[in-house]
C-alpha cells in the first residue's frame, strides 16, 4: 500500500507540500546541490561556482522571488498584471530610503537590513492595496492596460522624486547586503565581503548567493503554502470562474485586493533585494520591459505552478548569457576556422564593418544587430515560439516527459 | 492705472494665444492618437486581440516611408514629372501598403495559431512581437532620427495669433478621411462580414464567412493604419527630426485613448484620441513653472494614463464601450 504512488489515505497527506517520499528526497538532494554550487564541487557543473555565474544565479534567485509574487496574483488569482515592475520599484525605493545613506539631496536613514527588507514588503503591499480597488473594477484586457499605465506613471514618479531615487539616469547607492543589529560599525554578518565563514573560505559572491538562496526557499514555502490554504483556494476559484466563486460565497473584491497586496509585498522585497544586489539602480530600470520579463517567466515556465515559475526564472535570466556565449562562439569560429561550419556561422555574424550578418560583434553602428539587440529579438521570438508550440511552458514539457517514463515501456 | 489695464490686456492676449496654440497642437496630437486608436480598435473588434505591437508597427511603417522617400526615391523616380508633394504621398502610401503586408504575415505566423488560447497568452504574443519589431526597427533607423523627407517641413499657417503647422493640417485631414473610410468600409460587404465575425464567430462562419480571411484583413488594415499613424507621429511635434526610437512609444499613449472611449467603439476611439491629445498638451502648456515644479519633468507624458484611470473609476468599460455581460 505504502509504495503505490498517488494513493493518499488522508486529506492531509494529499495536501502535503511534498506528498511522496521520492519527492521529499529529490527536493532535499536538489537543495543540497544548489547549496554546494558556490564551492565548485559538483562534477560537471563546477563552472557555476565562478563569480560571474554566481552573480547570474543570484539574479535568478531575486527574479524567482519577484516572479513568485506575480504567480500569486496572475497564476493563482488570474489577474493579468503588467504593473509588476512598479511594485518592485516601490520596494526598492522604500529600502533605499530606510537603509541607504543620506546625502546632500538624498533621503536616507541607514537602518539595518532587518528593518528595510520587511518594510519594503509592507509599503509595497500597502500601495498594492490602495491601487487594488481601482484595479478590481476592471477585468481582462482593461486590467492589463490599467496596470500598464501604472508602470508609466510609476516611472514618472521615480524620475521626479529625486530625493528618494537619485533622479533620472543618475540613480543612487543602495544599502549593502549586510546584517547589523543596529548602526554599529562592524556588521555582524557581511554577505558581500570575501573572507572565511565558519572556517570555510568563501567569496562575497558565494555568500550573497547563499543568502538569496535562503530567501528564495522561504518564498517558495510561503507561495506553496498560500496555494493550499483557504485563501489560495479562493484565489483559484476566482481565477477559474469569478461569478461562480461569488455565488459560492467567495468575496470577489476582497480576495482580489488580498492577492494584489500579497503579490506586491513579495515584489517589493524582491525589488529591495535587486537594488541591494546590484548596488546602484536608475529609475528607468523599473520599466515595462521588466514587467514583461516577469510575465514571460510565468508563461515560459507554466502559469499557475510554483515549479514552472522557478524554471521560467532560470530560463529568462540565464538566456541572455547563453546568447552572448553563443554569439562569441560563432564569432570565434568565423575568425579561426574554414569549412562549412565557419561559413554558416559567417552568415549570422559580422565581424567587420563591411561584413553583412544578423549579429555584429562590433560596438556602435555596424551592419546587423548588436549582441544586446540580438538578445532581445531572440527573447521575443522564443517567447512567441513557446506560447504557440508549448502553451503549458517548461512545466508542460516536464509533465510530458514524466508521463512518458511513468508508463514506459508502454505508450500509455 | 492705464498701464495696468494695458498689461492685463497683453496678458489676456498672451493667454488666448497660449490656449489657442495648445488647443491646435493638442488637436493635431489627438488626431495622431485617434489614427492609432482606430487601428487598435479595428483589430480588437474583429479578432478580440489587443495589439500591443501597434507602436512597433507604426515605427516600422514610418521607417519604410523614410527609406522609400529619401533613400530609394520610390516610386518618385518613375514618376518624376509629378509635383514633389504628390511623389512623397505616393511613397507614404507605398509604405502603408508594405506595412499592411507585414501585418498579414504577422497575423498568419503568430496570431492565427493562438485563436482560442487564453487572453494572457495572446497579449504576451503581441508584446513579444512588439519587442522583436521594435528592436529591429531601432537597428534599421540607427542612432539618430531619420528624416521622412516630407514636403511640409516646418512650414506653418497663421490665423491671427494661432500658428498651425502644415503637418498638423495634413494629420487632421488624413485622420478625418480615414475615419470616413472606415465608416464606409463597415457598410461594405467585407465590413459587414467583419462585424458579423466580431459579433459571433460561429454564426458568421455558418453564414459562409471565412473567419480566417476576416482576421487577416483586420490585421492588414490595422497595420496599415499603424503605419499611417507612425508617419504622422514622426512629424510631430513641429520641430521633430523624423522617425526615431521614441516613435513607437506614441502607441502606448494611444492605449489610454481606446480605454477611455471603450475598446470596441470606433466613435469612442476617435473621441478618446482627441481627449488624450488635448489633455496631454494642456498639461504640457499649463502644468509647468514654479507652482507645478513638484510634478517634475515629463508629467504631460503620463497625463493620458491619469485621465484613463479617472474615466475607469467612473465607467469601467469606457465612455462608449459595451459592457460585458457575464453569464453564470
Amino acid at each position: 500500500m505504502r509504495a503505490r504512488p498517488r494513493l493518499f489515505v488522508s486529506y492531509g497527506s494529499e495536501m502535503a507540500l511534498l506528498p511522496t517520499w521520492t519527492q521529499k528526497i529529490a527536493a532535499l538532494v536538489f537543495l543540497a546541490l544548489l547549496a554546494l554550487i558556490p564551492f565548485g564541487v559538483i562534477p560537471g557543473l563546477g563552472f557555476l561556482g565562478d563569480s560571474d555565474w554566481l552573480k547570474i544565479l543570484s539574479r535568478v534567485a531575486i527574479y524567482a522571488i519577484g516572479a513568485l509574487g506575480l504567480h500569486i496574483l496572475s497564476g493563482l488569482a488570474g489577474q493579468v498584471s503588467l504593473g509588476h515592475a512598479f511594485f518592485l520599484g516601490i520596494g526598492a525605493y522604500t529600502a533605499v530610503v530606510l537603509g541607504g545613506e543620506s546625502g546632500r539631496t538624498l533621503l536616507g536613514y541607514s537602518l539595518p537590513m532587518w528593518v528595510w527588507l520587511p518594510a519594503a514588503g509592507i509599503i509595497a503591499a500597502l500601495v498594492g492595496a490602495v491601487i487594488a480597488p481601482t484595479a478590481v473594477r476592471v477585468r481582462g484586457i482593461y486590467l492589463a492596460i490599467v496596470t500598464l499605465g501604472l508602470v508609466f506613471i510609476g516611472e514618472w514618479i521615480f524620475r521626479s522624486a529625486v530625493s528618494v531615487t537619485g533622479g533620472a539616469q543618475a540613480g543612487r547607492e543602495f544599502p549593502e547586503l549586510v546584517f547589523r543589529f543596529w548602526k554599529e560599525e562592524e556588521p555582524f554578518l557581511d554577505f558581500t565581503a570575501d573572507g572565511p565563514w565558519f572556517g570555510i573560505n568563501m567569496t562575497g559572491e558565494a555568500k550573497t548567493y547563499l543568502l538569496l538562496l535562503v530567501f528564495t526557499v522561504l518564498t517558495i514555502i510561503v507561495a506553496k503554502n498560500i496555494q493550499r490554504t483557504r485563501i489560495g483556494r479562493a484565489f483559484m476559484s476566482i481565477r477559474d470562474r469569478d461569478v461562480a466563486a461569488e455565488v459560492m460565497g467567495v468575496a470577489d473584491a476582497r480576495h482580489k485586493l488580498l492577492a494584489f497586496a500579497l503579490s506586491s509585498a513579495v515584489a517589493g522585497m524582491s525589488g529591495a533585494l535587486l537594488g541591494a544586489f546590484l548596488g546602484r539602480l536608475v529609475p528607468e530600470q523599473f520599466s515595462l520591459l521588466m514587467s514583461v520579463q516577469f510575465v514571460a517567466i510565468l508563461l515560459i515556465g507554466g502559469v499557475g505552478t510554483v515549479t514552472g515559475t522557478l524554471l521560467g526564472s532560470v530560463f529568462v535570466v540565464v538566456l541572455p548569457r547563453l546568447v552572448q556565449d553563443f554569439t562569441s562562439l560563432l564569432a570565434s569560429t568565423v575568425e579561426s576556422g574554414t569549412g562549412l561550419v565557419s561559413t554558416v556561422a559567417g552568415i549570422f555574424v559580422s565581424t567587420a564593418a563591411d561584413d553583412p550578418g544578423i549579429v555584429s560583434t562590433l560596438p556602435g553602428t555596424s551592419p546587423g544587430l548588436n549582441v544586446f539587440q540580438f538578445n532581445l529579438v531572440l527573447y521575443g521570438l522564443l517567447l512567441i515560439g513557446f506560447l504557440i508550440f508549448e502553451p503549458l511552458g517548461l512545466y508542460g514539457i516536464w509533465i510530458r516527459v514524466r508521463n512518458y517514463w511513468k508508463a514506459w515501456p508502454f505508450t500509455y | 492705472m492705464a498701464s495696468a489695464l494695458l498689461l492685463a490686456q497683453a496678458g489676456g492676449q498672451d493667454a488666448v494665444e497660449k490656449f489657442a496654440n495648445a488647443t491646435s497642437s493638442g488637436v493635431a496630437l489627438g488626431a495622431i492618437y485617434a489614427l492609432l486608436a482606430l487601428g487598435l480598435v479595428l483589430i480588437y473588434k474583429a479578432t478580440q486581440v489587443l495589439n500591443f505591437a501597434h507602436g512597433a508597427l507604426a515605427a516600422l511603417g514610418a521607417f519604410f516611408a523614410a527609406y522609400l522617400a529619401t533613400v530609394l526615391n520610390f516610386p518618385g523616380r518613375y514618376v518624376d514629372f509629378l509635383p514633389l508633394t504628390f511623389q512623397w504621398v505616393l511613397s507614404a502610401v507605398t509604405a502603408v501598403l508594405v506595412a499592411a503586408a507585414v501585418g498579414l504575415v504577422l497575423e498568419r505566423l503568430a496570431i492565427r495559431p493562438m485563436i482560442g488560447e487564453p487572453l494572457f497568452s495572446v497579449v504576451m504574443i503581441t508584446i513579444a512581437l512588439d519587442i522583436v519589431i521594435r528592436t529591429i526597427t531601432d537597428d534599421l533607423v540607427g542612432t539618430t532620427p531619420r528624416p521622412l523627407g516630407d514636403p511640409w517641413g516646418a512650414n506653418h499657417l497663421e490665423f491671427g495669433p494661432v500658428t498651425i503647422a502644415q503637418t498638423e493640417v495634413a494629420t487632421l485631414v488624413v485622420t478625418i478621411v480615414t475615419l470616413i473610410g472606415i465608416s464606409l468600409f463597415f457598410r461594405s460587404r467585407y465590413g459587414v462580414a467583419m462585424r458579423a465575425t466580431a459579433f459571433d464567430q460561429e454564426a458568421a462562419m455558418a453564414q459562409g464567412i471565412s473567419a480566417g480571411r476576416i482576421f487577416a484583413l483586420a490585421w492588414a488594415i490595422g497595420a496599415g493604419l499603424a503605419a499611417a499613424a507612425g508617419i504622422f507621429s514622426s512629424l510631430y511635434p513641429r520641430s521633430s527630426l523624423g522617425v526615431s526610437g521614441s516613435t513607437a512609444f506614441f502607441a502606448f499613449r494611444a492605449l489610454p485613448a481606446i480605454v477611455i472611449g471603450g475598446l470596441d467603439s470606433i466613435t469612442g476611439a476617435v473621441l478618446g484620441g482627441f481627449i488624450v491629445g488635448l489633455a496631454e498638451n494642456y498639461a504640457g502648456a499649463y502644468l509647468v513653472g514654479e507652482t507645478w515644479s513638484f510634478l517634475g519633468v515629463g508629467f504631460a507624458g503620463v497625463m493620458p494614463y491619469i485621465v484613463m484611470l479617472l474615466v475607469l473609476i467612473v465607467r469601467p468599460y469606457g465612455l462608449f464601450g459595451t459592457e460585458e455581460i457575464r453569464r453564470v
